[in-house]
């Protein structure tokens, strides 16, 4: 099974026999990587029921619910780390959904689509339109990201929430880069932080 | 009333123990097998079924003659499928399909009637519990219930944690509300302001109260559907007339329907049943059970649970599906949730729906 690139970098770096919350999970492919190559505890939790229902039927252990309001649930230190992939930028409050992974996980990974890389500038500079690319395909009115940002965005609000980033992997045309310009260069960023 | 011929009982060795403080004995428990037990016992999977439900779980009612009433979830290929698990269902006590209840004989030789100790859903899992000791399974593969069956799923994963492996609870709750507790008061009012009932001693007598019964089932059915699923059934239309009779007939059909189902009802269930069974129910509160906090009842569990409700059923809404899964969720157990969309209400675990089917096969297989 390929994992997406950013799930892949994700499901290399957690620690083998982990306790894991994967924070919108899907159809729940990095849950399942993570409880089958890695010995993990996985635990999902996905808003799309029609999502849940695969993950159930998969095995896997998932609760429909929403992010921004049932992580609450949740006891402090709960995981060794609390996963959100893709999903940071559709958050009601991005801040406060990351103080939510630092309370419930030791640490916490989060991926997001960069809306600083070139394509996207390129589209609003030139085009003077909001952006449709490979990495935001849906249109301004009816995509789920409502709080779109940027790799100098994201270590910012890192900087402000106290977290420390203790790794980052950066993505374009499905192929991890280095890490330098990559505000410019990365269509995904991948950051693990800890607290 | 006693007539289920065709189930095996179980009579338990010991008085049963129950929550009141008195112990239930000669106590007996009816029940359907369906597959075949491994060599090591492990492929059991225990069913508990709801308020007026019984052990005729995948084969005919021996009163009514009507299918088991889950044949479309558990059989050969079913999601439950036979061919590999070995499937338990058990009257509970208090009912009266061959199982201990107020309608079984006394140790003076009647009916016990309102003699019948009051029970718990804890004390009917108790006597679960037993059966299971009495057929040497220590551990189930899963236990499953809707409604009543959920609340007794719950209460065997929080005061039984090691005796089953998987806990799907569908459509249910970890305590009844005061609507709930309502709604069960006005069907037991019913009852007992049925002079047949005679304070419980009718069993011998030419009447039984089935208007009374017939009411309190009617009351309960309507808090098994929906309010849409009422209106596409049968909006406001007529029962076999063209005009308001200005009469006090079963003229909406609507009114023909519940007075059909109150007396098809009557047919198989005792009354004194339907008090002590309601009220067990009402009693239901996990939390209480366990200092006050849900959580705690399930801590430590090795449990996997799943927890399912539907978008329409009011008489345990999502809400409290959500409360349990935020318990465990607390405790540290691994659960799954999901809400199902269906148009039928609390009623909606009974009835056809392809995505349950998907849900249920794959959490206990």
């Amino acid at each position: 099974m390929s994992l997406r690139p950013d799930l892949a970098a994700i499901a290399a770096h957690v620690t083998p026999g982990s306790r894991v919350l994967d924070i919108g999970c899907g159809d729940g492919a990095l849950m399942a990587e993570l409880e089958n190559a890695s010995g993990c505890d996985a635990r999902g939790m996905e808003l799309d029921g029609a999502l849940v229902e695969r993950c159930v039927s998969r095995g896997l252990s998932v609760v429909q619910g929403d992010a921004n309001l049932d992580l609450a649930n949740y006891p402090d230190k709960a995981f060794d780390y609390a996963i959100l992939s893709q999903t940071l930028q559709t958050a009601i409050r991005p801040d406060l959904m990351l103080d939510e992974l630092l309370r419930v996980g030791r640490r916490a990974f989060v991926s997001f689509p960069n809306f600083a890389h070139w394509r996207t500038r390129a589209a609003l500079l030139v085009g003077g339109r909001m952006p449709v690319t490979r990495a935001l395909p849906v249109s301004w009115y009816e995509t789920q990201n409502i709080h779109h940002v940027t790799i100098e965005d994201f270590r910012e609000l890192a900087k402000a929430k106290g977290a420390r980033i203790e790794r980052a992997w950066f993505f374009a045309n499905e192929q991890q880069i280095g890490a330098p310009a990559a505000n410019w260069r990365a269509e995904f960023a991948v950051f693990e932080l800890s607290r | 009333m006693n007539a289920a011929p065709l189930s095996k009982v179980y009579p338990l060795p010991d008085p049963l123990p129950l929550d009141s403080g008195q112990a239930l004995e000669g106590c007996e428990i009816a029940y359907e097998t369906y597959g075949t037990l491994a060599d090591d016992k492990s492929n059991a999977v225990l069913v508990c079924h709801a308020l007026t439900g019984d052990q005729y779980l995948a084969s005919p009612h021996p009163i009514t003659g009507k299918p088991g009433w889950w044949e479309r979830m558990v059989g050969p290929g079913k999601p439950i499928d036979t061919d590999r698990h070995f499937v338990i269902c058990a009257n509970v006590i208090g009912s009266c399909m061959g199982s201990s209840g107020p309608a079984s004989p006394a140790p003076d030789g009647a009916p016990y009637a309102m003699r019948f100790p009051v029970i718990t859903i804890r004390d009917m899992v108790r006597g679960l519990v037993a059966l299971l000791d009495g057929l040497g399974i220590d551990r189930l593969h899963a236990v499953v219930g809707g409604s009543m069956g959920g609340m007794q799923a719950l209460s065997l994963a929080a005061n039984w944690p090691t005796r089953a492996a998987r806990v799907l609870v569908i459509a249910s709750t970890a305590r009844h509300s005061a609507q709930n507790i309502a709604f069960h008061e006005v069907g037991r009012q019913a009852i007992m302001a049925d002079p047949a009932w005679a304070e419980g001693d009718y069993y011998a007598a030419d009447a039984k109260p089935d208007n009374g019964l017939a009411v309190a089932r009617m009351a309960a059915h309507i808090t098994y559907l929906s309010e849409a699923g009422l209106t596409e059934k049968f909006g406001r239309r007529l029962q076999d007339r063209e005009a308001k009779g200005f009469g006090f007939d079963a003229e909406f059909q609507v009114e023909s329907y519940l007075r059909y189902q109150g007396s098809g009802f009557t047919r198989r269930f005792d009354a004194n049943s339907y008090l002590y069974i309601t009220r067990a129910m009402d009693y239901f509160d996990i939390a209480e059970e366990h200092g006050g906090k849900l959580a705690d009842a399930f801590a430590g569990s090795q449990a996997r649970f799943c927890i399912v409700s539907f978008d329409t059923d009011w008489l345990y809404p999502t809400a409290e599906s959500r409360h349990v899964v935020h318990a465990l969720n607390a405790a540290g157990a691994k659960v799954s949730f999901v809400e199902l969309s269906a148009p039928n209400g609390h009623d909606s675990f009974l009835l056809e729906h392809d995505q349950l089917d998907r849900v249920v096969k794959g959490f206990v297989e």
